[in-house]
């Protein structure tokens, strides 16, 4: 794996287990340390955020300064069928200002990176079932290894599937519940703070974001799904514009209508929708560049340790 | 004659060839004996009508194609315009009617495919396609299902080579129930010093075949596309349609610009109709050259595939590179490692003959030029005495149209409609509710209707550059990413309504139209490609037709000075020996200094005035409303010609306007008139208006005023600040300005008529427009 080093706790397999448990008995909320490996600093504030979250959601914090965040590296995985890899690179490279570097599909290794982002597109095609080739891609390997050292990794649209097919994250994205393509804007609810991906974010903030997908309609076993909400594991809910989950709100027919979720160690993370198409206000929304600057955020204060 | 070249055409071989006597005659008086039955069949593809343009190729001529922004004009793989400074656009529209008739997914799908290859030859990166599309009305099953299948097939192939669908148009009319129409326009961008050519030049270049490898399918695709439809088209001809794989076209695009960018590449072209024999015969003849082809080197998919298969087969996703020596390995090696298949098949020489061995045998020598070159027909155009008797029908005399004729009963959409001022100074709450039920039954009309549910199943967003999306406006909008703030609009409209009573006015009308859109964004228009679609030339009728709407084309961009880059041709849309109505589509592209303020179609600030700009002229002449409302199964009347002198004042006017920030939104009146677009720029912008018929209006019957269709017309919204600017701006240009009213916040639409007030909740109005949605 590459050559940074993990954040503390990050080898930890037993995450929010704990707190979930003492959230679903009611009973008062400590900051368990565990959680701590998601930042030593976010973590424990966001929690509190959480909990007093209401319905006006409070500002964003602004994004770093630009010559901190070009000390960090994120690398873009190409897949032959990628297709919004240099999306991804121009709006990481442009907007949120962070150094790119692409990754081959063949490449064994990733080399020195802080985050890895697997873009949308049809990886190999697809046509046998999206991402179940490229699960098996010799770049798969790099990427497994590098998650399991705790490095941040984020898949959007297509690399959400492929990361559910590799068994990075759980579940499964079938077909969308009216079997057709479906490209538009969609409102998601942020679900919690205190993660890499959302901590650029007000709690319960309602964010608006496109999807553009035949196939992300979120499936995974009652079990799983119990668990990811036990664990706070669904990052980002769909819902109307009020912030309420609704059939109509929910482009695709997902589960428990989740647009993303995390792995148990909180740094993999995949969603559907494309932050990368909202993060300019020219192209009609900038509330995907906070999940970029969430990532940035969370690797600067990894690095001040 | 050679004696290798022995293989005699059969009887069989020349009725397959599809040439006719006398151009088999011409075949072998240019080489001097008979074609062997390889060569017979590439004479049949490259002297087809979708190859040779031979029923068109005298008038499009005609067409001007120059301007100091022209990079590439007709004749190449598509049209080229400078766009900023070192900044190409490459613009090309393709038809794929036949094929989708047959098996529209796959038929569609390879349109899409096809066209972005074209703009790849160009050494451009595909960034945008626009399908007009036209089936038969969708409550027929068939016409549904085509309809469907042909928006699968678009969406299937788009979304997935990761080229996004920014924009379109559909129409439907029972013409095309059995041939229906699926025109696909592709934008790409490029340096300028990195675009391609296809003209193989340099003798002693390796020939690379590029792509994915050569099949059965598609065979004889490009003769078929110019035959008639008949009952057993779907079963014969499946054969004939080609299977598209988008994943294989991204590879196709990474893997040639990355080739291209070595400096490696001398020339190259798709093998899309007419495969091996189109390209080797037209690069060649572009560069005055030959070429040496072995075609035991044509990768396969099947092993035992004869000489004549592999240079007939229209196997998707494939490039002929010329390629200088000694670049070849290292451009075969790009390809290899996007992981397709990449041979050297043959070298370029000095001669002009294309020499194609088999098996070690010599089994095709020709001489490319005259393959590239197919015959050229004079067309005996004769009106058709019923079409001028129907374009001399008096439509917008109100309540007299009811009497023109006769007895005949009007009104199957809309209840014994022809709401007229006279019949208003009666029962005015009677006309009302009979303008109100028109209104919704033109915005539930599957042509007018929101086609949400159709852009929705496309990526439209894909590549970062589409600012104003399907449906915001009349144009898409694309930010050019490498000169910023530029932007560019594009447009693909057309009218077979006006082509069909007038197929002059409905050629000037369709350039209109789409230059109209892409200045309603603040574009200036630059360039257009067209597509023409229309039935048998052979026939006088069809002559007339295909005449007419050249000559009209040829006026409006003359006029407006708008070249003509490129276009496509596709005759013989017939079915069972019933011609589609002549369907010219244009498409425009056009330039915004900030892309910033591009417009949109929608109203926005409620207090904005709304206005009228342009002509106050509106004819139901060629009007949905006749069709739509008033049951008329075929258009009637004349279409308004335009006033090219107005229209070109209008879209200059509307550029500066915009620049200026005077405007707020724009939005262009088309199919339904103003009433149309007064409830789509309301819809569209969740706003309410209150507006007054304008004046002039007043006089005309109210079904004319609100609902009659004219060129040169657009509903804009100014805000108050601004309005007298506008003004100014208007009489500067001698352009009619009109106020009808204001935007409002509250959620309906009024309009004061002679007769009293219209009005109706926008709720009501949404439920007609997106009624096709609900059925989905």
């Amino acid at each position: 794996m590459s050559g940074r080093p993990a954040p503390a706790g990050a080898a930890g397999r037993q995450p929010h287990r704990a707190r979930a448990a003492s959230r679903a008995a009611g009973g008062e909320r400590t900051t368990p340390r565990s959680a701590v490996r998601l930042g030593p600093r976010l973590s424990s504030l966001s929690l509190e955020r959480l909990l007093r979250a209401g319905p006006r959601p409070e500002p964003a914090p602004l994004p770093p300064a630009r010559a901190e965040t070009g000390a960090l590296t994120f690398g873009i995985v190409v897949f032959p069928g990628s297709n919004c890899d240099r999306d991804c690179e121009y709006v990481l490279r442009e907007v949120t200002g962070v150094q790119t570097r692409m990754i081959w599909h063949r490449d064994p290794e990733l080399g020195a990176l802080d985050a890895v982002v697997l873009p949308g597109g049809f990886s190999y095609g697809d046509y046998l079932r999206a991402g179940a080739i490229a699960a098996v891609s010799p770049v798969l390997g790099a990427i497994r290894r590098f998650a399991e050292g705790g490095g941040l990794v984020l898949g959007i649209c297509n690399g959400f599937q492929v990361l559910c097919e590799a068994g990075l994250l759980p579940g499964a994205l079938i077909h969308n519940r009216d079997a057709r393509f479906h490209c538009a804007w969609t409102y998601l609810r942020v679900e919690r703070t205190d993660t890499p991906f959302t901590c650029a974010f007000a709690p319960g903030e309602v964010v608006r974001m496109p999807v553009a997908h035949g196939e992300g309609n979120y499936f995974a076993e009652p079990a799983t799904l119990a668990e990811l909400e036990r664990e706070r594991r669904v990052l980002w809910r769909y819902v109307d514009a009020r912030g309420e989950p609704s059939p109509q709100a929910n482009p695709n027919g997902s589960l428990h209508h989740i647009a993303g979720i995390c792995n148990a160690a909180g740094n993999v993370a995949g969603l559907m929708p494309h932050p990368e198409r909202a993060s300019e206000s020219l192209l009609g929304g900038t509330d995907g560049r906070r999940l970029f600057a969430s990532m940035v955020r969370w690797l600067l204060e990894r690095r001040r340790g | 004659m050679n004696g290798e070249l022995s293989l005699e055409p059969t009887a069989r071989d020349l009725a397959a060839s599809g040439l006719r006597p006398a151009e088999l005659e011409r075949v072998r008086q240019l080489l001097g004996r008979m074609p062997n039955r390889i060569e017979l069949a590439m004479f049949g593809v490259m002297w087809s009508e979708h190859c040779a343009y031979k029923h068109s190729r005298a008038l499009l001529r005609t067409l001007p194609s120059e301007s100091p922004h022209v990079l590439a004009g007709p004749g190449g793989n598509a049209g080229v315009v400078e766009v900023a400074p070192g900044i190409a656009a490459a613009l090309k529209v393709e038809s794929h009617n036949h094929p989708s008739a047959v098996d529209p997914f796959h038929g569609a799908a390879t349109g899409v495919g096809g066209i972005i290859r074209d703009v790849l030859a160009m050494g451009a990166r595909p960034i945008a396609l626009l399908d007009a599309l036209r089936f038969g009305p969708p409550h027929e099953p068939r016409a549904r299902r085509l309809r469907d299948g042909v928006i699968a097939g678009i969406a299937f192939y788009g979304n997935a080579i990761g080229v996004p669908t920014v924009g379109g148009e559909i129409d439907h009319a029972p013409c095309w129930t059995d041939n229906p129409l699926v025109n696909v326009a592709c934008l790409g961008v490029a340096p300028v010093e990195a675009l391609a050519s296809a003209a193989a030049r340099e003798p002693g270049s390796v020939v690379l075949y590029a792509g994915a490898r050569t099949g059965r399918d598609g065979i004889g695709g490009a003769a078929f596309a110019s035959e008639e439809l008949d009952e057993h088209s779907a079963e014969r001809d499946r054969s004939a349609v080609q299977i598209g794989d988008p994943f294989a076209g991204k590879l196709l695009i990474e893997a040639t610009l990355q080739a291209l960018a070595t400096g490696g590449v001398r020339a190259l072209q798709d093998m899309g109709a007419a495969g091996l024999t189109c390209a080797t015969a037209e690069m060649s003849a572009a560069g005055g050259t030959g070429m040496e082809i072995d075609l035991d080197r044509v990768p396969r998919r099947e092993a035992d595939m004869s000489p004549l298969e592999l240079v007939l087969s229209e196997s998707q996703e494939r490039m002929l590179l010329v390629v200088a020596p000694e670049r070849a390995d290292a451009i075969a090696a790009i390809y290899r490692r996007w992981g397709l298949v990449a041979a050297p098949i043959g070298t370029v020489i000095a001669e002009p003959v294309l020499r194609m061995r088999a098996g070690g045998r010599l089994v095709v020598e020709l001489p490319p030029a005259c393959l590239a070159n197919g015959p050229v027909y004079a067309l005996a155009p004769q009106e058709p005495a019923a079409r001028r008797a129907r374009r001399a029908m008096e439509v917008d005399g109100g309540a007299r149209f009811a009497s023109v004729r006769g007895a005949r009963a009007i009104g199957a959409g809309g209840a014994g409609l022809i709401a007229s001022a006279e019949a208003a100074s009666g029962a005015p709450d009677e006309a009302l509710q009979a303008l109100r039920r028109a209104w919704l039954a033109l915005l539930a009309h599957p042509t007018v209707a929101s086609k949400r549910w159709v852009y929705r199943q496309y990526d439209h967003m894909v590549q970062l550059r589409t600012v104003l999306a399907p449906g915001a406006a009349g144009a898409a909008v694309l930010r050019l990413l490498e000169a910023p703030p530029r932007g560019l609009a594009l447009a693909i409209d057309g009218n077979a309504r006006y082509a069909w009573l007038d197929p002059w006015a409905g050629g000037a009308l369709a350039v209109c139209e789409a230059a109209l859109n892409v200045a309603c964004t603040g574009a200036r228009p630059l360039a257009l490609t067209d597509g023409l679609n229309l039935g048998n030339p052979e026939r006088p009728e069809g002559a007339w037709e295909l005449a007419g709407v050249i000559e009209g084309i040829g006026a409006a961009c003359r006029a407006l000075g708008i070249p003509v880059v490129g276009g496509n041709v596709s005759l013989y849309n017939e079915s069972s020996g019933a011609p589609i109505w002549p369907t010219p589509i244009c498409c425009v592209l056009g330039v915004l200094d900030d892309v910033g303020r591009a417009l949109p179609s929608a109203v926005r600030e409620p207090g904005d005035a709304v206005v009228l700009l342009g002509s106050p002229q509106a004819s139901l002449g060629g009007a949905l409303f006749l069709e739509a409302v008033a049951g008329e199964p075929l258009p009637a009347g004349q279409p308004l010609r335009p006033d090219f002198a107005l229209h070109a004042r209008l879209l200059a006017l509307l550029a500066e306007a915009a620049a200026a920030g005077e405007l707020r939104s724009a939005h262009d009146l088309a199919e339904g008139g103003l009433g149309v677009a007064l409830a789509e720029a309301a819809l569209l912008g969740e706003r309410g208006l209150a507006c007054a018929l304008p004046p002039p209006a007043q006089h005309e019957p109210l079904e004319v005023a609100l609902f009659g269709e004219g060129p040169s017309r657009v509903l804009a919204s100014v805000p108050p600040a601004c309005y007298d600017a506008l003004s100014a701006r208007c009489a500067a240009h001698a352009v009619p300005l009109v106020r009808l009213g204001e935007v409002t916040a509250e959620p309906r639409l009024r309009l004061r008529t002679p007769a009293g007030e219209l009005e109706c909740d926008l709720a009501a109005l949404r439920a007609a427009w997106q009624s096709e949605e609900r059925t989905r």
